[in-house]
C-alpha cells in the first residue's frame, strides 16, 4: 500500500531540516578561501606529489617528459598528480611553442606561512631550522 | 643568459580593473606593498619603485615595455645601480585574466643575469607582495608582516 502523500511530504521536510541543522556543524564550504586551502593541503598530502614539487622547486619550468624521467610512476599517474597540483595552484603552466612547461608556484604555501607564522617568530624559527639541518647533516 | 624563470599565480576575488588599479595606484600600493610604482606608463618610459620615506628612496628602476589596462603590463626591472646597464635588466610580465568570479594574476619574472642578486630578492618578494595584495583586496587588510 502506498504511504499517504502527507507523510512523504513530512519526510522530505525532515530531511531538509536535518540537513540545514547539520550544515551548522560542517566547515564553511561556501567560503572560497576554505576550499582553496583544502585543495592545497590535499595536494600536499601525497608523497608523489611532494616529490614532483621538489623536482620543480629544484628546476622550474619542466615538461611532462622531463618530470617523468627517473620517476617510479607511470606517465598517466604523473599527469594526474600534475592536474591536482595545478588545481591547487601549486604549479603554474605556461606554453612555450608546443611545449607545456610546469612551474612551481609557492604563493599558496606562502599564504599558509603568513597565516600561522608571526613576524617575531621568523628569526627564531630560521635559527632552529638551521640548527636541525646542521646537526642532521643535511643541506639547509 | 640565465634560463631561470619564476611564475607566480594568485587568484583574487576582485575584478581585473581593481587588481590593475591596486598595482599602479600609490594610495593603494602604500597600504599593502609599502612602496609606490611611479611612471607615466607609456611604452618606452621609465618607471621607478619608490619608498614613502622622506628621501623617496628608489628601490627599483626599469622601462615600460607593454601597457594594456587592465590585462597586461610588461616592465624591465633592475637595481638602481644597474639603471644604465640594460644588459643587467630583468623582465617582468604581469597578466590579469578573469576566471569565473575571480581575477587570476600571473607574474612571470625572467631574463636574470648570472650572478645577479635579483633572483634571490624577487623569490622572497613576489609571494609576500601577492599574498598581501590578495588579503588587502579581499578583506581590506594587508598582511601585518608587510611594513
Amino acid at each position: 500500500m502506498r504511504p499517504p502523500l502527507v507523510s512523504l511530504d513530512m519526510q522530505v521536510f525532515t530531511c531538509i531540516k536535518l540537513r540545514h541543522q547539520l550544515a551548522a556543524f560542517l566547515p564553511a564550504r561556501q567560503d572560497g578561501t576554505v576550499r582553496e586551502i583544502d585543495k592545497v593541503f590535499k595536494a600536499l598530502a601525497d608523497p608523489s606529489r611532494r616529490q614532483l614539487l621538489d623536482r620543480l622547486h629544484a628546476k622550474s619550468g619542466q615538461t611532462l617528459n622531463e618530470l617523468c624521467k627517473g620517476l617510479d610512476m607511470t606517465r598517466q599517474a604523473v599527469t594526474q598528480h600534475l592536474g591536482l597540483l595545478e588545481e591547487a595552484n601549486l604549479i603554474a603552466v605556461q606554453w612555450q611553442g608546443r611545449e607545456k612547461l610546469h612551474y612551481f608556484n609557492p604563493v599558496p604555501i606562502h599564504e599558509i606561512y603568513e597565516r600561522w607564522i608571526r613576524k617575531f617568530e621568523r628569526e627564531r624559527l630560521t635559527a632552529l631550522h638551521n640548527l636541525k639541518t646542521k646537526l642532521e647533516g643535511k643541506q639547509p | 643568459m640565465n634560463e631561470e624563470k619564476f611564475v607566480y599565480v594568485i587568484y583574487i576575488a576582485a575584478t581585473p580593473e581593481k587588481v590593475w588599479k591596486a598595482l599602479l595606484d600609490g594610495e593603494v600600493t602604500r597600504q599593502y606593498w609599502g612602496r609606490e610604482n611611479v611612471s607615466d606608463w607609456k611604452p618606452g618610459s621609465k618607471w621607478e619603485h619608490r619608498r614613502f620615506d622622506d628621501a623617496r628612496t628608489v628601490d627599483l628602476v626599469g622601462k615600460v615595455v607593454e601597457f594594456v589596462p587592465p590585462r597586461r603590463l610588461v616592465l624591465t626591472w633592475a637595481d638602481p645601480a644597474d639603471a644604465a646597464d640594460v644588459a643587467k635588466h630583468t623582465r617582468v610580465a604581469i597578466d590579469i585574466e578573469t576566471v569565473g568570479d575571480m581575477a587570476r594574476l600571473t607574474v612571470t619574472h625572467d631574463e636574470f643575469k648570472p650572478g645577479s642578486d635579483m633572483l634571490r630578492k624577487i623569490a622572497n618578494g613576489w609571494p609576500r607582495v601577492l599574498s598581501s595584495l590578495k588579503s588587502f583586496l579581499e578583506t581590506g587588510r594587508p598582511l601585518k608582516t608587510w611594513a
